[in-house]
């Protein structure tokens, strides 16, 4: 059981030290001679470090290209880190055996955006469901492993569970093709669930029904959720802390309340300006910061925010800002923050 | 007062064969595109938005026909063109942004070649040389460097490609632009962006913009006047300001309810019961119905027509409508 104290400080149950991921980039004989040997990488990740504690809603949110779901795919050891550690409920995820890392993955699950994707189109609802626990939870009979499949389906309001057991991921709605998304990820019981993007397909009228159920099940099952998102005003509904990314680097991460009416970093703050407001009485006059995200191939030197930033002085471009303590819980890596 | 219509849509249908039945994604919709705005158009996936758009500039393809209806663009009835006079409407007199502009761009050829191409097409007379200058002038205006003109479409990122697409339809002389979803797969400050140099370009050119997307809040920060689909109909059309102030239809409401609003110190969502029925066996009477808070018997039975609900406000719901006898 994972609810083991509830005490003042909050457990750790993901810790990313120092976390650095590169993608080398494909490139022939000669570029490397004119590299001098070394070979490009896209900095997809770059020396970010953060903790999530049980039982919160963490959320990661960044534009595309920003390395969030890149830190989704490390938290989860699906990609290896090229520096740094993670950490899961204090194991240490990098070099852990085939057969531990399969004992350890019913702990921590993963929903992406697109269901359809998902789901084999030739396995039944059921068979999907019920496939993590034939690897998992070998030692229930049959009997209790379809019992099983059928519980979950309920608690994911896939009601009554026997008329969508024999049913193909093309046969029900994708609103319901993310339940049963759900409710393969729950079914092992795990303790995290890394949602990339859960709802991103979703129409509005669905949505709200998704992230409300997921809010329910957390509760119901004691989950915790690293929680990846483009949408700072979804994000806004759900999670309790916040941490935005830029080309590779956090920015500012703190609770939610408090980076949203307090923020600290230039970046966050155009981002959140960005979001259009679905009311024409408050419509954005702020102007938008120049230029496009840059190539993470070569990122700017410094900050790299620096060259888009009206805030930027000269240390900006020569030395990259830590990721400083400003308010409680709230930090943020800019220069000019205060 | 009659405002000045540039596109009067009157009784538009459009139909797609499929092997399970006939579908009729847009079904007897009315609506009116008046000179010099921005005319939102939303709705969720499968809706209709998108066919209507493309049945406007009957770009509509194979299983899907046009089973009725008129397209009064600037005096002409579309529907009477043949397919040869349509191109030079389409061409010409209407642009097209949609929402991936990698699949509207030749890749093999150059961003400064499709804007002289779309010049000579057009202006025949044109010569090499006015049609450069004013591709070089067009491009400016609309935040494109001259030195990424000899640039090839993957060369841009997605917000400059979409800026290129508006320039065709600028290089045109367009009157009017459809664009579908054209933010959708922008990320948020590239976004707001372009939605600022959609409200330049209305501003400076007069442009006529009909905005096709599912995003609330696209809608919100630029359109004048809104218009909200459901099911292949239009349930509720007005101006932008009183319908999100006061939205009549219960569809409008629940839909605007629902949308999570980063102004706003969180609160819990509205959710709206059931999903958006398959078109291919509509529910009878309103299409929203089986989902209405407010349903009442006729709403089984019988289509509620569009009403008068409010100064440049309409909706199609039996609540504002004739009851005979209630």
């Amino acid at each position: 059981m994972s609810a083991s104290t509830q005490n003042s400080a909050p457990r750790e149950l993901v810790r990313l030290e120092h976390v650095t991921k590169h993608f080398p980039v494909q490139s022939g004989f000669l570029a490397m001679l004119l590299n001098r040997g070394q070979i490009p990488a896209v900095r997809a990740v770059d020396d970010i470090s953060f903790t999530i504690h049980q039982g919160e809603v963490f959320g990661l949110a960044g534009e595309s290209g920003s390395g969030k779901s890149t830190v989704g795919r490390l938290v989860l050891r699906l990609l290896d880190p090229t520096a740094g550690r993670v950490l899961f409920d204090d194991i240490d995820l990098v070099g852990l055996k085939a057969e531990e890392m399969r004992r350890l993955r019913s702990r921590m699950q993963l929903v992406f955006q697109d269901p359809l994707a998902s789901l084999n189109p030739r396995m039944t609802i059921g068979q999907a469901i019920l496939h993590p626990v034939t690897i998992h939870l070998r030692n229930l009979s049959k009997a209790e492993q379809r019992r099983r499949v059928l519980d979950i389906l309920t608690a994911v309001g896939m009601n009554p569970p026997e008329c969508f057991y024999d049913l193909f991921p093309h046969q029900i709605s994708g609103g319901q093709r993310q339940r049963v998304v759900l409710a393969r990820a729950l079914v092992t019981n795990p303790e995290l669930i890394v949602a990339d993007e859960p709802i991103a397909m979703a129409d509005v009228s669905v949505r709200a029904q998704l992230l409300d159920l997921m809010m329910n099940l957390k509760k119901e099952f004691d989950l915790t959720y690293l929680f990846i998102t483009h949408d700072l005003a979804t994000a806004k509904y759900v999670c309790d802390r916040i941490a935005i990314m830029y080309l590779g680097k956090l920015c500012e991460l703190g609770p939610i309340h408090d980076v949203y009416d307090h923020v600290l970093h230039p970046y966050t703050q155009a981002l959140l300006k960005a979001v259009p407001v679905p009311d024409p009485l408050r419509r954005r006059s702020e102007p938008m910061p120049a230029g496009e995200i840059p190539s993470a191939i070569n990122p700017p030197s410094g900050c790299r925010f620096h060259p888009r930033c009206s805030l930027a002085v000269d240390q900006c471009s020569q030395e990259a800002p830590p990721l400083m303590e400003l308010r409680p819980g709230h930090q943020a890596a800019c220069w000019m923050a205060k | 007062m009659a405002a000045d219509n540039l596109f009067s849509i009157r009784d538009f249908s459009v139909e797609y064969h499929t092997r399970s039945g006939d579908v009729r994604a847009v079904d007897s919709v009315s609506l009116d595109i008046r000179r010099g705005e921005i005319l939102g158009l939303v709705g969720e996936s499968a809706c209709g938005k998108s066919t209507l758009g493309k049945g406007l500039m009957r770009l509509h393809r194979v299983p899907a026909r046009i089973t009725g209806g008129q397209l009064l663009f600037d005096g002409r009835d579309l529907m009477t063109l043949t397919e040869e006079e349509m191109r030079t409407v389409r061409g010409g007199e209407i642009g097209m942004v949609f929402q991936d502009p990698m699949t509207s761009l030749d890749p093999v050829q150059r961003i400064l070649e499709h804007l002289t191409e779309t010049i000579h097409t057009h202006e025949p007379a044109t010569t090499e040389e006015q049609a450069r200058r004013r591709a070089g002038e067009l491009a400016e205006k609309l935040g494109i460097r001259a030195e990424r003109l000899p640039d090839y479409p993957h060369q841009m990122s997605g917000g400059m490609r979409q800026r290129v697409m508006i320039s065709l339809a600028l290089a045109l002389r367009a009157k009017l632009v459809i664009a579908d979803e054209p933010t959708t797969s922008l990320d948020v400050i590239v976004e707001a962006k372009f939605l600022d140099l959609l409200r330049d370009l209305r501003r400076e050119f007069g442009l006529t913009i009909l905005l096709i997307t599912h995003n609330i809040g696209v809608v919100a920060e630029v359109s004048d006047r809104v218009a909200v689909m459901y099911a292949a109909r239009l349930v509720e059309i007005g101006d932008v300001r009183k319908i999100f102030a006061d939205p009549k239809h219960p569809y409008t409401r629940g839909l605007l309810r629902s949308v999570p609003n980063i102004a706003l110190d969180g609160g819990e969502l509205y959710k709206m019961e059931g999903a958006p029925p398959s078109l291919l066996y509509p529910p009878a009477g309103c299409r929203f119905h089986p989902r209405c808070p407010s349903v009442m018997e006729i709403c089984k039975r019988e289509n509620p027509p569009m009403e008068n609900v409010g100064e440049d406000q309409q909706a199609a719901c039996w609540l504002y409508g004739r009851k005979e006898g209630a």
